[in-house]
């Protein structure tokens, strides 16, 4: 789809992570976010170990002008720990900024990941409001999925699987990377790497991602040398 | 934020399903966390009848029940001993699913004789614990009735999210309004019509506020009521209490949580007959001033904190809690109302420092509609009222109205361009309505007038939000990306590609590749340079997980240990990531490290495995170095490597000062003080540091002359002091003719008898080659006259003889 790969440091400071994000230091947001906190310089705002990629958002854009149309991978923290929340863990997030790009963009964007990503063709793709205060309208997306017991199979059924966060990107966002926000537009979305990990092949537990167990690593890992392609297939 | 489906339809009228509702809910933003519906659940139960119950014939503890289900009558066998003749009880036909123990129900004989069904215990329902007989109901609930319908139980109970920006949806009545603006219904205006008050309240509100602290608490109204009798509230108000999972308490304190509640509007009554009489004010605390707040426990107030006082005493911590020596009890008889307004910063604020978390602060926190303060007064006193009788006083208010009154310009054609679809005008004029907004304006320029309750919208994206939600994200049309030009661009850098190079090279050689957490504990990242004070979590999630990682290789040497105690005792594990010198951007590089522990292998028949030992870990350097496009080739390598390595048995590739990687055999203290077992060969690369290409594009090649002249191969020992690295010989030899010499390996080593203390031997095999012409004998010595000369320069040592 176009999209780039960028990168950023995990160490942020207050400002990428949150403020600029349209997160101001008495947001609600802050306190649902569970932040890591390193020891700040005097009179600074403390460093925080980042709560998602979006920051790396803030640092593209300062640096390039649009049109933006990249990917974010990188580790993220939060101090949370049990079966579905790891102090750390892997998000990635997409980024696409032009004069046009809109809703359903945001929607035909994130329907073809899900289908290529699950390998379900007709896989149902729902998007609900939400809210996150970097994007505006916002969404959560879910993907349909059939319980049969304790089994799980995404695909056409009768319940939904919530997968990622998503919106058109805050004006106030772009305004703070010095970009118009009445010349340009587009969307953001973010994806937990191990949440979708474990709906796709069915891992249980979150912490195990962690745990270097080479039963573990040998038994969900993958064959090196063959690469997932869109047009060799993603699953071997 | 939960509540019945009853209590919707008190200000919804709609005729619209559970499931519609519901469904509904989710899709303009509200989401349904769960749905409690025990009249569905419990649907197949039904009140019947024992028109007689007769002993089994060849069972003495069964009964041969006949059941009037109000449709018809049915054959029961039944075991419990309260079972008999003229009593009322609870009927499950067959087909039916148990609650309480998940037994499908069916058709059956039981000693002979024909079962269609059974009477059932509370056990049995999932009501209780109680399986000492079959439930037995009082003689006037009425056959065929549904049993969770004579319970009062058939009121669903909803559950749903809300989002920090939607405060107005923390009572019933908005969401109502919301759902209403959907189209599954009309929106009931509730009733705040002024009750005029019969006399003046002798307690009176006062604002004691710094200047620049006004809006702490910018108004708050009260009102006395005497002569009231406060008791249990009626069954209703209970009977929904209870459903979203408050605990009833008495009429007047249940009408401040029904309120908050259904109209988002927190209130606190006090027992005027336990204060002081004197005015109340709204004031900050002073540091040290004490309260025992309504949960029982005593809080310490400070500075800055919105507090209730009376001349006496602190009676309430303002828009978090009030306190329980003031508060109204079953003997009130005098009670005095607050309904103030407080600001979102400090209320949230205080309730952090003290720990407590409650509904009003909940919604203070958010945001409260500042017209309710008003009419807040009006609704409780109505209620108030009808439950306990009594008189209401006038007003008392302090402060002013915050001037709420706000409006967004919007261009209805944004939905188009930013929303991606067509809503008619006429439609986005409609939701806006049914959310309260005022809409003025004509063609693309409309300015919306906001309602005092949506404080949270401030700019077009808000109201478009709005829009869009109402209007459903179902009905925007999906549209794929499409690419500018035929071919991407490509999404990786070079830096990137490198890594993903190194992976696989790695795994490729039988290493495992792990993901460890980037923190460890102080004492392991001081082993490896790091613990600096700046990289020290403050609020870790263990003390084992405490400091930002200075390198990797801890991480993997203990999970390599873990591994070995599962009974993996030849791990190889590796991991491309992070590792922190600094907390600056610049602080943190990416880094390939591995460690192999134990042997190289299980027994062979072929070749016993020895120890992982330096080499293996600069072969695993090597290799990854080349995968990332490293000149291996002009790398040196020296003797020198950091103290976490074995410093006889470790090394450093670099490209003069550049140092590309670090490899060779853990340090014995390092593992032990790491509760690991050696050996363990470990390596670290710095990818970031490998030279980027200079070329860009497809890499055009000179032309490949191939030499048809036959390679020789020469071998030499060269006697050394022993402290001369190989390195040095190598280079020495391969530099000796540049033209003729193609490769020079190392191939043995003898140190001890006939050489000499502090020597060495050295063995390397040298192939030389011409690209013009076969070599002759002559010039073959030459060479190799070349290359002891050359060696005995620049390392000092001697053919040996």
């Amino acid at each position: 789809m176009g999209f780039t790969i960028a990168e950023g440091p995990d160490i942020e400071s207050d400002w990428y992570n949150f403020t600029a994000l349209n997160i101001p230091p008495d947001h609600p947001a802050r306190q649902m976010h569970d932040t890591f906190y390193l020891p700040g310089q005097d009179g600074e705002a403390n460093p925080v170990l980042r709560t998602h990629t979006s920051p790396v958002q803030i640092r593209y854009m300062e640096k390039n002008p649009p049109p933006v149309r990249i990917l974010v991978p990188g580790r993220t923290y939060r101090s949370d720990s049990d079966m579905t929340h790891t102090p750390m863990f892997h998000q990635f997030e997409g980024l696409v900024i032009d004069e046009s790009t809109h809703m359903g963009h945001l929607k035909g964007c994130l329907i073809d990941f899900c289908r290529a990503y699950f390998e379900v063709d007709d896989v149902p793709v729902r998007f609900r409001p939400s809210h996150f205060p970097f994007t505006e309208p916002s969404a959560e997306v879910d993907i349909g999925c059939i319980r049969d017991g304790g089994d799980l199979r995404i695909g056409k059924g009768d319940d939904w699987l919530e997968i990622l966060g998503c919106g058109m990107v805050h004006p106030k966002v772009l305004e703070n990377c010095g970009i118009d926000s009445e010349k340009y537009q587009g969307f953001a979305f973010g994806v937990g790497c191990e949440r979708i990990a474990m709906l796709k092949y069915g891992i249980p537990d979150l912490r195990t991602f962690f745990d270097a167990d080479l039963r573990w690593l040998r038994h969900y890992g993958f064959v090196p040398l063959d690469v997932p392609s869109m047009t060799g297939g993603l699953s071997a | 934020m939960k509540f019945t489906l009853g209590w919707l339809k008190e200000h919804l009228e709609t005729d619209a399903s559970l499931d519609e509702i519901t469904d509904r809910l989710t899709m303009i933003g509200l989401e349904l966390e769960g749905v409690e519906d025990k009249a569905r659940d419990l649907a197949a139960f039904t009140v019947a009848h024992v028109v007689s119950a007769e002993k089994h014939p060849d069972a003495d503890r069964l009964r041969v029940c006949i059941v009037d289900t109000g449709t018809e009558q049915v054959q029961v066998i039944c075991g419990a001993p309260n079972a008999r003749t003229g009593m009322k009880g609870v009927f499950a036909p067959a087909g039916t699913t148990i609650p309480g123990t998940g037994l499908h129900l069916k058709k059956s004989k039981i000693r002979g004789v024909e079962s269609n069904g059974m009477l059932c215990s509370e056990r049995e329902m999932g009501l209780s614990d109680d399986h000492e007989g079959i439930i037995d109901l009082p003689e006037d609930a009425p056959v065929g009735q549904p049993f969770a319908q004579w319970l009062g139980l058939d009121d669903p109970v909803i559950d749903i999210a809300i989002t920090p920006n939607r405060q107005d949806c923390l009572g019933v009545h908005g969401v109502a309004r919301d759902l209403a603006a959907s189209g599954i219904g009309t929106l009931k205006p509730f009733d705040a019509t002024p009750i005029a008050g019969t006399f003046e309240s002798p307690i009176k509100w006062q604002r004691d506020l710094p200047a620049d602290a006004q809006d702490a608490c910018p108004m708050v109204v009260g009102r006395t009521f005497r002569n009231v009798k406060n008791g249990p509230s009626p069954d209703w108000l209970q009977r929904r209490l209870l459903a979203i999972g408050l605990r009833p308490i008495s009429a007047l304190v249940d009408i401040t949580n029904f309120v908050t509640y259904d109209l988002g509007r927190p209130l606190h009554v006090f027992d005027a007959d336990k204060l002081s009489g004197k005015d109340l004010v709204m004031r900050f605390a002073k540091k040290g001033e004490t309260i025992l707040a309504l949960d029982g426990k005593t809080y310490e107030l400070d500075d800055g904190m919105t507090v209730i006082a009376d001349d006496r005493a602190v009676h309430g911590i303002g828009g978090i809690m009030g306190g329980e020596e003031t508060g109204c009890t079953e003997g009130t008889t005098n009670v005095f109302l607050e309904v103030a307004l407080f600001d979102t910063v400090r209320t949230a604020a205080t309730g952090r420092t003290l720990g407590i978390e409650s509904d009003a602060r909940y919604r203070f926190e958010r945001g409260v509609d500042p017209e309710s303060a008003l009419w807040g007064a009006e609704v409780a006193a109505r209620l108030v009222q009808e439950f306990c009788g009594g008189e209401a006083s006038e007003l008392t208010i302090a402060g002013e109205m915050p001037d709420w009154h706000h409006h967004v310009d919007y261009r209805p054609s944004r939905m188009r361009t930013l929303g991606g679809v067509d809503v008619p005008d006429d439609e986005q004029r409609r939701i806006l309505g049914a959310l309260g907004f005022e809409v003025f304006g004509k063609g693309d320029k409309w300015q919306a007038s906001a309602p005092s309750w949506r404080r949270d919208v401030t700019r077009e994206v808000d109201l478009i939000e709005d829009v869009a939600r109402i209007h459903g994200y179902d009905n925007i049309p999906a549209v794929s990306l499409s690419l500018d030009g035929a071919l991407p661009p490509v999404a990786v850098t070079p830096a990137q590609r490198r890594r993903r190079q190194a992976r696989r090279t790695l795994a490729a050689r039988g290493l495992d590749e792990a993901v460890t957490w980037s923190f460890l504990n102080r004492g392991a990242a001081e082993l490896f340079g790091g613990g600096q004070d700046q990289l020290i979590l403050l609020n870790p999630i263990s003390a084992d997980l405490d400091a930002m990682r200075p390198s990797i290789l801890p991480n993997l040497i203990q999970a390599a240990q873990r591994n070995a105690n599962r009974g993996e005792a030849d791990g190889a594990l590796f991991e491309v990531g992070p590792q922190y010198a600094d907390a600056s951007p610049d602080g943190q590089d990416i880094v390939a490290a591995g460690v192999r522990m134990g042997m190289s292998g299980p027994r062979h028949w072929a070749g016993k495995p020895r120890a992982a030992d330096v080499f293996d870990a600069k072969a695993d350097a090597l290799a990854a170095l080349d995968a990332a496009g490293a000149p291996v080739a002009n790398l040196q390598i020296t003797g020198d490597a950091p103290g976490w390595y074995h410093p006889g048995r470790s090394g450093t590739l670099r490209l003069g000062a550049n140092v590309l990687a670090w490899f060779g055999e853990a340090h014995p203290r390092v593992l032990a003080a790491l509760d690991a077992k050696g050996p363990v060969a470990a390596f670290e690369i710095f990818l970031d540091r490998v030279p980027e290409p200079r070329r860009k594009g497809g890499k055009k090649r000179p032309l490949l002359e191939p030499a048809p002249y036959p390679a020789v191969a020469r071998d030499f020992a060269f006697v050394l002091d022993a402290d001369v690295p190989a390195d040095k010989v190598v280079r020495a030899a391969a530099t000796a003719d540049k033209a003729l010499v193609r490769n020079v390996d190392v191939f043995d080593l003898y140190e001890g008898e006939g050489i000499g203390d502090g020597k060495k031997s050295l063995a390397i095999s040298v192939t030389l080659q011409s690209a013009d012409r076969t070599l002759t004998d002559a010039e073959i010595d030459a060479v190799a006259d070349k290359i002891v000369a050359a060696i005995a320069k620049q390392t000092g040592g001697a053919l040996r003889g």
